[in-house]
């Protein structure tokens, strides 16, 4: 077992400043890198050292993968913890962490090349028995065989990007004239932001849920779970708020989901830790694969928050080659979590808003405040709009609203707009409040947006 | 004196000229345009802003190169 005692993180905002407090709670070394929009960003004072790995563009800091190496074979470090988005699911940087003697701090290379296609990993749940959505899972080569295969499976269908993820590269298409018009530049857009142009199409299903589950696997064959997170509240394609337990799941149905994705994760031999996302319709009660994230995701605290365990800190464990520390049966979920991204966006338009920020109030008891910004940081277009995310853990449902509702109206932001409203709009909202939600919900509860009390 | 129009950006972040990075430019030097034309786009926090010229003209000149980094206000095309 080699300890690891130094390592660099691979991002930035507060995901970086999560890793780091880990880090330091564990006695690991922890090391910063920066663009030269984040030469000031807290995460660069908060870890032991830091290194400038250059432009703002993203493409020439952030992803590049040769200039983040050379660094951390300078400060010897001897792992990298590669956080979510930008290389945490680059099955190359994996590989070649993996080459230099760095420890890449998740999955296996190939099991992140595996899931990161997903026509591949529709098939290899398939194998497993977990029952994906109805679709086409070849690639599609033409309008034409797209629009044979359409025909086959019926109206609406979402055409997706195998390479996709985080909600990009899906179009939702409701006859063959849309398929036709829209399967060109789909597979343009594919092939130029994923380096993979394969296309493939899946059943369109109408008011589901989105629920996954947390897993955990160590090298020695063992999966557990670490139950599911509900994320149905989405605005294009990206969530906005996350709870756990789901409130639409019987004990049974939750078992059920839980343990079908322990087997899909088993089945392909996963490592590390990850989710399982799946589509959940409420009046069969069927849920089916949706894909599979290889990486710590931005609303892991919700799952802390329910079982008391600290996600980066298994992380890390794992990569350095324990066994998982706890078994299933020592797994448990208590009290109800409820997770608010707050983002740097218009919440009527959810258009982005850069800028200062000149004031910032923010709650100091009754919630986890996992922030990437301080009073008088400069919001910077370069990069993700999400500021923070704000954590309550309550005992029931009713209480952890009722909570999450009360700390949204101490927190104040000036000087660029966020979508604060909005959250406390959902929270406000007896749908919700009744559970009563599906993907659509958003889109219709559009004037919620507008409501601020 | 000029009768030059400019064309700025109303958002900082990273000018392209080209809708993906294996597509023609928009439109190059010389090119007639007419108002409401798209002659690139500015990503910001992952969002694509279709940048469009507001009167008829003619291209005359770039003011910033293919993904640079551009402030809010920046001209970004100078219009004959």
């Amino acid at each position: 077992m080699s300890g690891i005692q130094k390592i660099l993180i691979a991002n930035r905002g507060e995901i970086a400043r999560r890793i780091i407090r880990t880090c330091r709670r564990m006695g690991i070394r922890s090391v910063a890198v920066y663009s030269e929009a984040d030469q000031h960003a807290l995460h660069v004072r908060e870890a032991d050292e830091a290194y400038n790995i250059g432009p703002s563009q993203v493409k020439k800091s952030y992803l590049n993968i040769d200039k983040i190496l050379e660094i951390a074979l300078h400060c010897q470090a001897d792992a990298i913890h590669p956080g979510y988005g930008f290389l945490s699911e680059n099955a190359v940087f994996a590989r070649k962490c993996e080459e230099h003697g760095l420890t890449f701090i998740g999955p296996d290379a190939d099991i992140i090349e595996q899931m990161g296609s997903k026509i591949v990993s529709r098939q290899s749940m398939q194998q497993a028995g977990v029952p994906v959505v109805p679709g086409w899972d070849g690639r599609l080569n033409s309008a034409e065989e797209a629009v044979d295969a359409a025909n086959r499976l019926g109206f609406p269908l979402m055409l997706k990007a195998s390479a996709g993820g985080g909600g990009m590269g899906l179009r939702l298409v409701r006859d063959e004239e849309e398929l036709k018009r829209l399967f060109a530049s789909a597979q343009q857009q594919a092939s130029s932001s994923f380096g993979d142009g394969s296309l493939f199409l899946e059943r369109y299903v109408q008011d589901a849920r989105h629920i996954e589950v947390q897993l955990a696997a160590d090298r020695y064959g063992h999966v557990i779970h670490l139950f599911e997170r509900e994320c149905t509240i989405q605005r294009r394609n990206q969530k906005v708020l996350e709870e756990s337990p789901s409130p639409v799941l019987s004990n049974a149905l939750r078992n059920q989901l839980c343990e079908t994705a322990v087997r899909g994760a088993k089945e392909i031999g996963y490592t590390n830790i990850g989710t399982m996302e799946f589509i959940f319709d409420e009046q069969s009660e069927q849920f089916y694969f949706l894909e599979m994230n290889t990486r710590i995701q931005v609303e892991h605290p919700v799952t802390e928050a329910i079982t008391g365990l600290d996600l980066v800190e298994l992380q890390i464990k794992l990569a350095q080659g324990e066994p998982l520390p706890l078994k299933q049966h020592d797994v448990r979920s208590t009290g109800y979590a409820l997770e608010g991204r707050l983002y740097a966006e218009d919440p009527k338009t959810f258009f982005p808003s850069p800028g200062t920020i000149e004031q910032l109030q923010l709650p100091e008891e009754g919630v986890r405040l996992d922030f990437a910004v301080e009073e008088g940081s400069v919001v910077s277009p370069f990069y993700d709009p999400m500021i923070g995310k704000m954590i309550v853990h309550a005992d029931n449902r009713q209480a952890a609203i009722e909570q999450f509702h009360h700390l949204l109206k101490h927190i104040k932001v000036e000087g660029i707009k966020t979508n604060l409203a909005l959250l406390q709009g959902i929270t406000a909202d007896p749908d919700f409040q009744q559970g009563q939600y599906t993907t659509n919900y958003l889109k219709r509860k559009k004037l919620l947006a507008l409501k601020t009390d | 004196m000029s009768q030059d129009k400019q064309v700025v950006s109303p958002l900082p972040g990273i000018f392209y000229r080209k809708p993906d990075p294996d597509a023609e430019p928009y439109v190059k030097e010389g090119d007639p345009v007419k108002a409401g034309d798209v002659i690139g786009l500015v990503e910001v926090m992952k969002n694509y802003q279709e940048i469009q010229v507001e009167e008829d003209g003619t291209i005359a000149s770039f003011a910033v190169g293919n993904e640079e980094v551009i402030e809010a206000g920046q001209v970004i095309v100078v219009l004959k």
